[in-house]
This record gives structure tokens, C-alpha cells and sequence, in this order.
């Protein structure tokens, strides 16, 4: 696009958006080094550094000093187990979808056979229906098969199949292996096949082709693709509400537990944490691309 | 058997697209069924489902009472075609403003240096990257009637010597509107930047020629070349917003009740999974009427995974 004409009015637009999408925040963030409890006024920060003490509900002065509810929450067993849940879901799904969507993509863009108009048009469900819908649709579905089969077999105590940790890595591949698919697709639709010509040419069978053509040809794709799975993993919760169970809490569905209960600063750290992480995953991201787009 | 699979082509991409279609079905097709199926039941004391034939809960979704005198007057509740409808109407115009608040911003990072450019979408990514669940927390701390945007206010009115008495902002319409743009701008930036993006410069440079003005270049080249974005936006904004029940749940207290909060609670409190299924598959129907005749003119874009 044309870089050199800017109207006045898209830029004060641009100015408050930037302001709308930030605020927000940055109030987060000051918070989490409140020295109120209660944490509804923000009563300046813990200035003093020794062993806890609080007046009048105010915490003035701790071992962390300003990092108080910081070393708080690295002492919150809960937090810390749905901090572990919420990444082994993400990786482990991660993983699967991008295998998965991966090959679905080659499927689509590269064969015919005669499913695959029903499964084009089953990729595209997830995207337009609202994730509830998805969300009860598999709490039902799970409950009324691990009924049925509990009562069945006779499944008591431990051995009962219940909602946890599986239940929720099989519901985020669900949700993931479209997106996945949709970008690898994009990426080989684009695809240059005389590359793959020339090593078939050469002599190498299909699946050396697929190894040492094909894949680092397309791993880019599959990459973008990995890691929108990866956040829309980590930042789901409406699916995760419905099909996780005693256990398999995670972060985003702790904090929404928290919301409804007594919010301390240790909710605010807890942000601000999550905040630092995916900033610096995004920048190390980022560098890593450029480095790649100019090698 | 192995022969045959090298042979036939049909027969690998068949292979291939296997493992999605036993997720697709198993996992979205079954359980969308099995709403359905479920919708037409009665529940049983225990919050079970017992598998019968019935309208009922669609009858009392559409406001008639099933245990009710026939021709009562009172019969009619429209209790639900209401939350219903507040549900559409939040859902537009949070589309809207989202649209208004978007484009300038997406228009704004299209024209600037490609540079530049990377940085600015990148400020994008940051917010949507903290977590759905934080963003609505850090709406509650600023709405609240001793949070962050009463403090400010009464800090102007202080100065100004204006009598000031803090807003009761949380808990409203208002506050759940704001949080539901706040949560969903971003998946209208990306989309909307990435089809003005692809607009070439010469475009711009043969409608100057031709003595357009560049208010007339915007509504005759650069709006409807960029439609692709808006479209791709609207669906990533308006779906998720049918179905949400956090952010009313959160910010609108029980003062805000929308099809998503009634869903989770047939299916939590009220333990009712065929009146909650019914719910369910009437808000995936309005959606999935919407977005049909909404993207019936110009198909769904690559845009859609812009973000």
C-alpha cells in the first residue's frame, strides 16, 4: 500500500486504539505490586524488605519487598500444579494436531478420493460454530460413554473413566487440527512440485522425497501452524470448562475460579507473569524469523 | 495390499486425511448428534437424560410454559426469546464497533514502512496474547465502583472542583459490551490489515490519475478490495461473541444474562442437559444462519487465518 499519505484522523484513531489495547494492561501489571489485600484501591507499592508484616489489611513489608505476591504465588501449590497441567496440554496436543492437521493438509491439496468434500466441510465446523456448542457437545458425549461404560464393566473408585487430563488433550486436538490444516494448506498451495519432481527425477523414492524435499520445504508452514495451536491451547477455556475434571485445572480456568471468590494481588503477579512469558516468546519468535528470512 | 496402496492415489489420500476425520467425527460430528438427539429428551431427577420424543424444551425456549392451562394469558414467558435476542444484539454491535475501531488502526500499520510494520502488528499480538481470561480481570479492576476509571474521574472532577460521586460502571450492559470489544479487536485488526496489505500500490496511483479524491479512492478501491478482511473479521468476532459466557458472567455480575450463561448453567447449576442442548443447538443454528448469508457473497477469505 501507498506509505506516504497518512490522514490526521487515522492517526488519533490509531492512538486511542494502541491506548484501549494497553491500558488495560498496564493497570494489571502496577497492581500486581499492590501492598493492599484486598487489592480494589492501590495503596502503593511494599517498600520494606524483612519479615512479612501488615496494617490495616496492607501488606508493608515482606522478604520479596516489591515482588511480595510474586513470591507468593511461586509458593501456591495450585497454581503451580495448573501451570503444569495447562502446559502439558498444550504440547501434547500441539504435537498431535500438527501431525495430524499436517497431514490433513497434503490430503486436501494434493489427492482426491471421495471423502474429501465431507471433510473439507468438517474442518470448517469448529471455526463456525461458538465453542460452546463444541464444549457440551463433548461433555455429553464423554459423560454418557464413561457412564455407559462404567456401569458396564464395573468400574469403581480409581479404575472409573472420569473427566481429566485426556479428556481435555482430545477435546484442544479437535479444536486445533483445522487451524493447523488451513495454514499448511496455504503454504502448499503455493508449493513449487517441481522441486519434488526433480528428486523423484533423481531417484528417490516418495518417502525420501517427502523427508528431504517436501517437509523442510513446507516446515515453515507447519511451524505457524504448531504454534497457532500452541496459543489457542494455552489461551482456551471455554473447552477446557466443559470436559476437565477434579485434577486437570488450568491456569485460565483457576483464575476464572478466582474471580468469583476474593482476588488478591497474586492474581495480578500472575498476569504479569503470563504477560513476560508470551512477550518474550513472541520477540524470540520474531528474531528467529527475521534471522531466517535473511539467511 | 501394500502394492495396491502405492498404486492408488484415492486410496492414500484416504489414509491421510484419517486420523482428522476420526477426530472430526468423534469429537464434533457424534457430539453435535448426540446434542441434538439429547435436545429432545426429558431430564430425570439426578440431572440425567431420559431419551424421549419431545418439543418441550423448545416449546419453553420460544416462551410457552408446558405445564400451563391452554389459553392462559400468562402462559407466554419470553424470558428466553429475550436472552436470545440480547445475545444477537450484543454480538452486532460489538462487531460494529469493533469494525470502526479496527479499520483505522489495520489502515494505519498497512501504510506504514514494512519496517514499521512488523513492530505495530506485533503491539497487536501482545494483548491477545494475555490470556482471555486476565483480559476480562483487568476490565473488572478498571470498572469497578472503586477501580481504576472512577479514581481518574474523580481525580479530573477534583481538580476541576467538580462534585463527583464514584459510577456504577461494573454489572451493566455497558461493561459487558466494553469487555467483548476489548477481548475480540485484535481478530479484526489482523484480518482487515492483511487484505489492505495485498491492495497494490498502482491501484491507488490510476485512481489518483483519474482525479479521484482520495475520500472517493477510499469508498470506491481501497473499502471494497479490503471487504475480504472485514468479512473473515466479522466471523472471528461475531461467533465466539454468540457463545461467550465469561466475560458476562464476569462483568455484567447477574445483571447481564446471554445464551451462553444460560447454556452453563443448565449444564452446572440448573443440571438440566436437555433444556442446556436445546439452548446449544438453537445459538448454533442463529450462527450458523448468519454467517451463511453473510458469507454467501463473498466466501470465506484466506484471511481467516490471518491470526
Amino acid at each position: 500500500m501507498n506509505p506516504h499519505r497518512r490522514a490526521p484522523l487515522v492517526l488519533v484513531m490509531t492512538v486511542l486504539v494502541y491506548f484501549f489495547l494497553y491500558a488495560p494492561i498496564f493497570v494489571l501489571i502496577t497492581y500486581s505490586f499492590n501492598s493492599s489485600k484486598t487489592n480494589i484501591m492501590f495503596e502503593g507499592i511494599i517498600t520494606q524488605i524483612g519479615p512479612t508484616k501488615l496494617v490495616d489489611g496492607n501488606v508493608v513489608q515482606s522478604p520479596c519487598g516489591p515482588f511480595h505476591w510474586f513470591c507468593e504465588l511461586a509458593k501456591n501449590a495450585e497454581v503451580i500444579n495448573a501451570a503444569k497441567n495447562t502446559l502439558t496440554i498444550a504440547f501434547i496436543s500441539t504435537i498431535c494436531a500438527t501431525i495430524i492437521g499436517t497431514l490433513a493438509a497434503l490430503a486436501l491439496q494434493r489427492y482426491n478420493f471421495w471423502l474429501k468434500p465431507f471433510s473439507e466441510i468438517s474442518l470448517y465446523i469448529p471455526i463456525v460454530i461458538p465453542e460452546i456448542v463444541m464444549g457440551i457437545g463433548i461433555l455429553t458425549l464423554f459423560s454418557q460413554v464413561f457412564g455407559f461404560l462404567n456401569s458396564s464393566l464395573g468400574l469403581t473408585g480409581n479404575t472409573r473413566l472420569a473427566l481429566g487430563l485426556g479428556t481435555v488433550i482430545l477435546s484442544h486436538i479437535t479444536f486445533s487440527v483445522p487451524f493447523v490444516a488451513l495454514v499448511v494448506r496455504a503454504r502448499l498451495s503455493g508449493f513449487d512440485q517441481s522441486f519434488e519432481e526433480a528428486a523423484m527425477d533423481l531417484g528417490a523414492n516418495e518417502l525420501v522425497t517427502f523427508w528431504r524435499v517436501t517437509l523442510p520445504m513446507l516446515l515453515p508452514g507447519v511451524l505457524s501452524g504448531a504454534l497457532m495451536a500452541f496459543t489457542l491451547s494455552l489461551d482456551d477455556f471455554v473447552i477446557t470448562f466443559f470436559t476437565n475434571g477434579p485434577g486437570s485445572t488450568t491456569l485460565p480456568i483457576y483464575v476464572y475460579g478466582l474471580l468469583r471468590r476474593i482476588i488478591t494481588p497474586q492474581v495480578n503477579a500472575l498476569s504479569t507473569v503470563w504477560i513476560l512469558v508470551v512477550f518474550t516468546a513472541v520477540l524470540l519468535l520474531q528474531w528467529l524469523q527475521n534471522r531466517e528470512s535473511k539467511a | 495390499m501394500l502394492r495396491k496402496l502405492r498404486e492408488s492415489k484415492p486410496l492414500q489420500g484416504t489414509l491421510l486425511i484419517a486420523p482428522t476425520l476420526i477426530f472430526m467425527v468423534g469429537l464434533l460430528i457424534i457430539p453435535l448428534m448426540l446434542t441434538a438427539v439429547v435436545s429432545f429428551g426429558k431430564r430425570n431427577s439426578d440431572g440425567g437424560v431420559i431419551y424421549t420424543l419431545t418439543l418441550d424444551n423448545y416449546t419453553r425456549l420460544a416462551g410457552f410454559s408446558t405445564n400451563c392451562d391452554s389459553g392462559a394469558a400468562s402462559c407466554f414467558d419470553p424470558l428466553y426469546v429475550n436472552i436470545l435476542g440480547r445475545s444477537l444484539t450484543l454480538a452486532l454491535q460489538t462487531t460494529i464497533f469493533v469494525i470502526l475501531m479496527a479499520y483505522p488502526l489495520a489502515y494505519f500499520i498497512a501504510r506504514s514502512s514494512p519496517k514499521r510494520r512488523n513492530t505495530f502488528l506485533f503491539m497487536v499480538l501482545v494483548p491477545l496474547w494475555t490470556n482471555f481470561v486476565i483480559r476480562v480481570y483487568a476490565w473488572m479492576m478498571i470498572l469497578r465502583t472503586q477501580g481504576v476509571l472512577n479514581g481518574l474521574l474523580g481525580a479530573i472532577a477534583g481538580v476541576l472542583h467538580i462534585p463527583f460521586a464514584p459510577l456504577d460502571m461494573l454489572y451493566t450492559p455497558g461493561a459487558v459490551l466494553v469487555g467483548m470489544i476489548y477481548e475480540f479487536l485484535p481478530f479484526m485488526i489482523l484480518p482487515i490489515f492483511t487484505s489492505l496489505e495485498k491492495i497494490d500500490n498502482s491501484l491507488f496511483e490510476a485512481a489518483a490519475d483519474l482525479g479521484a479524491n482520495p475520500i472517493r479512492t477510499f469508498f470506491k478501491v481501497t473499502l471494497p478490495l479490503s471487504m475480504p478482511g472485514v468479512i473473515a473479521g466479522t466471523i472471528l468476532v461475531f461467533i465466539p461473541v454468540m457463545g461467550t459466557f465469561i466475560v458476562s458472567d464476569i462483568l455484567g455480575g447477574r445483571q447481564v444474562i446471554l445464551v451462553g450463561n444460560l447454556i452453563q448453567r443448565q449444564f452446572l447449576d440448573a443440571r438440566d442437559p436437555t433444556f442446556g442442548s436445546a439452548a446449544s443447538l438453537i445459538l448454533m443454528v442463529m450462527t450458523l444462519i448468519v454467517t451463511y448469508f453473510y458469507t454467501r457473497k463473498f466466501g470465506f477469505g484466506e484471511e481467516i487465518i490471518a491470526v
